[in-house]
């Protein structure tokens, strides 16, 4: 198995991170972000790509919000990898968030490791990547950074915020701190809270990534190494989390792979060993190790309710933001409980809340999958509040 | 199971009014002031938001079936998925102008407590309901001796989701028994169309085959009806 990443140096592993091939915005000492750790935090830089046109009156514009190994090349083939976007079933021309309609923006969180600070980008204080060394971010954080772009493109109200899982954490985090900013929202697999197996499996992830000696402490950049060992099995126990019991077995069965028995070894023998191998391998192409630990970490310390007196309600009330909160039946991750506790609080706070359940085997992935419902869903709630808006109709 | 009750309503569906919308759910819509907030509970396909939403009413509703659900939100309406039963507990108090109940009090296992969590969260409660004491049902029930099946109410006994009917008699005394004020009552006959007559209540309870209550919380005096 060829792995890239084996013979690339330090300053092809880190171009992502301070030279990114997408759109950037350096913000300077002089306007530093302040984090939840209590740091102010710069020079800062935010990596994004934008889709559609800003209309004349800024009143278009959709923030999607991508989830923890994501970033802002939500429609555009990876510069690392040459995939496909990650949202591109979603967005697009004619897509439920209509390019043609909305003008798209989409940032990589801060922590990331495609081009917005993170611990892979170059401390300027040392001339090496930041490790360790970089404070630990929240979602508010990122929500912050976030807030930061906008004013730098001159956005003062967006039109509606969109993002599931983490994505789904910031378009809350952004209904809480910045609710009139927000005419619309949609956490999709989201919660208001990570929940204790959630962290659990988080903190597996990263045990993985730390057990793995090239890691070094968290300095694998000085010392030339690359724990994608470690990185890789996260990837795989994180990724059953995002399937479901149904989808593996839908999926693969207990099928062999290319061959007829077992070999009575530890080879992959089965589809679904060799499937998650290649889940894994190809993770470590193109994420930071470390970064990787900074934004699981951003998960697990969200909590809508700590930060607000211990009711969510509170940090929604009297809101003007219409939300549309969507689960999937099959995603024990983020089940449907966790969206049901985001709508309560929303009911309790008076906002005006849709949310609806899709049928799916898929798990928790199955909002970056082809589900017609959700399009259809995302599609008539958008419509709706575009109406509400006074946004024009859809150029056809 | 809310939703497949109001396709089921054949013969109000066969009533429409000039609009095109169902008569009894104009019966409902009339009761709402303009600009109104409105929780629907059971809301099906949204019908009637959409109709309440042309006489600019803020509505939002509660659907059990997740295809109503995700139609109305497709159209959207901002409608959650949901149970009358259950769900309602976690609405505050006065959240509403108007909580709606329409062709759905019958398949709520606790009618009861519905109906007061729809007092409570809103100013005022409207409840639709199939009138259980109407003529043709009470001659099934004596003369053919098997449990009443109407064109509203076409199930056989053991694939209903209609487990608490009532009459119109019946619904008054729940009225009564929460301390619901009755505002405005209507009974529809068969066509889903307004008995306008003013009539003592023994006759609506014969000959109306619908009802429709406006109600509101505080206690008072029994409305002339």
């Amino acid at each position: 198995m060829a792995d890239a990443t084996a013979t690339l140096d330090l300053a092809d592993r880190t171009r992502e991170a301070d030279e990114p091939h997408s759109l950037v915005v350096r913000f300077g000492t002089g306007n530093p972000l302040r984090l939840d750790a209590g740091v102010d935090f710069a020079p800062l830089q935010i990596a994004y790509q934008t889709y559609g046109t800003l209309n004349a009156d800024r009143s278009n514009a959709i923030l999607v919000c991508h989830a923890l190994t994501g970033d802002q090349h939500a429609v555009n083939d990876h510069p690392v990898t040459g995939k496909p976007g990650w949202w591109e079933t979603m967005v697009g021309p004619g897509r439920p968030i209509d390019t043609g309609r909305y003008f798209i923006i989409c940032p990589n969180v801060v922590g990331g490791c495609m081009g917005s600070s993170g611990p892979a980008s170059t401390n300027p204080a040392t001339g090496m990547p930041w490790g360790l060394d970089f404070p630990v971010v929240t979602v508010r954080d990122m929500v912050r950074a976030q807030a930061m772009l906008l004013d730098h493109l001159g956005i003062d109200s967006l039109f509606a915020v969109a993002g599931g899982s983490m994505g789904g954490m910031q378009v809350l985090q952004w209904a809480a701190s910045y609710p009139q900013r927000v005419f619309a929202a949609l956490p999709i697999a989201a919660a208001t809270r990570h929940s204790a197996q959630n962290i659990a499996f988080h903190e597996v992830g990263r045990q993985a990534v730390m057990a793995d000696p090239e890691w070094r402490g968290g300095r694998y950049f000085a010392a030339g190494t690359n724990p994608r060992r470690g990185l890789a099995v996260a990837r795989m126990g994180a990724h059953i989390t995002y399937l479901s019991d149904a989808a593996l077995h839908r999926k693969f069965g207990r099928r062999f792979q290319n061959r007829d028995n077992p070999t009575f070894s530890f080879d992959a023998d089965f589809q679904v060993e060799s499937y998650l191998r290649h889940q894994g391998i190809t993770f470590v192409e193109r994420f930071d190790a470390n970064s990787y630990l900074y934004l699981t970490r951003a998960m697990d310390y969200f909590d809508l309710a700590g930060d607000h007196d211990g009711a969510v309600a509170n940090a929604f009330r009297g809101t003007p933001t219409r939300f549309c909160v969507i689960s999937f039946t099959s995603d024990w991750l983020f089940p449907t409980a966790e969206s049901r506790a985001i709508v309560h609080a929303l009911n309790a706070a008076g906002a005006r809340v849709s949310f609806a359940e899709i049928t799916t085997d898929k798990g928790h992935d199955a909002f970056l999958l082809d589900e017609p419902e959700l399009f259809a869903i995302v599609r008539g709630f958008l419509e709706g509040a575009a109406k509400a808006r006074g946004l024009p109709p859809a150029k056809s | 199971m809310l939703m497949r009750l109001k396709h089921d309503l054949t013969m109000a569906e066969a009533a429409r009014g000039p609009g095109g919308s169902r008569v009894d759910l104009l019966a409902v819509a009339d009761m709402v002031e303009r600009g109104a907030r409105v929780l629907d509970v059971g809301c099906g396909d949204g019908e009637l938001l959409r109709l309440l939403e042309t006489r600019g009413v803020d509505g939002r509703g509660i659907e059990l079936s997740r295809e109503g659900v995700n139609e109305c939100v497709a159209k959207g309406l901002a409608v959650v998925q949901g149970d009358a039963d259950t769900d309602l507990a976690n609405y505050p108090n006065d959240a509403f102008d108007y909580v709606i109940l329409s062709q759905t009090l019958q398949a709520t296992r606790q009618p009861r407590v519905v109906l007061e969590h729809m007092l409570r969260i809103g100013r005022h409660a409207i409840v639709s309901f199939p009138n259980f004491g109407h003529w043709n049902i009470r001659m099934q029930l004596l003369f053919g001796g098997h449990m009443p099946r109407t064109d509203n109410l076409p199930y056989a006994w053991w694939e209903t989701p209609n487990i608490h009917f009532c009459s119109i008699k019946d619904f008054r005394d729940l009225c009564l028994a929460v301390g619901a004020k009755m505002d405005q009552a209507v009974a529809l006959n068969a066509w889903g169309r307004q008995m306008r007559l003013k009539m003592p209540w023994w006759f609506w309870n014969l000959f109306g085959e619908q009802a429709v209550f406006l109600l509101s919380r505080r206690n008072g005096p029994r409305p002339a009806i």
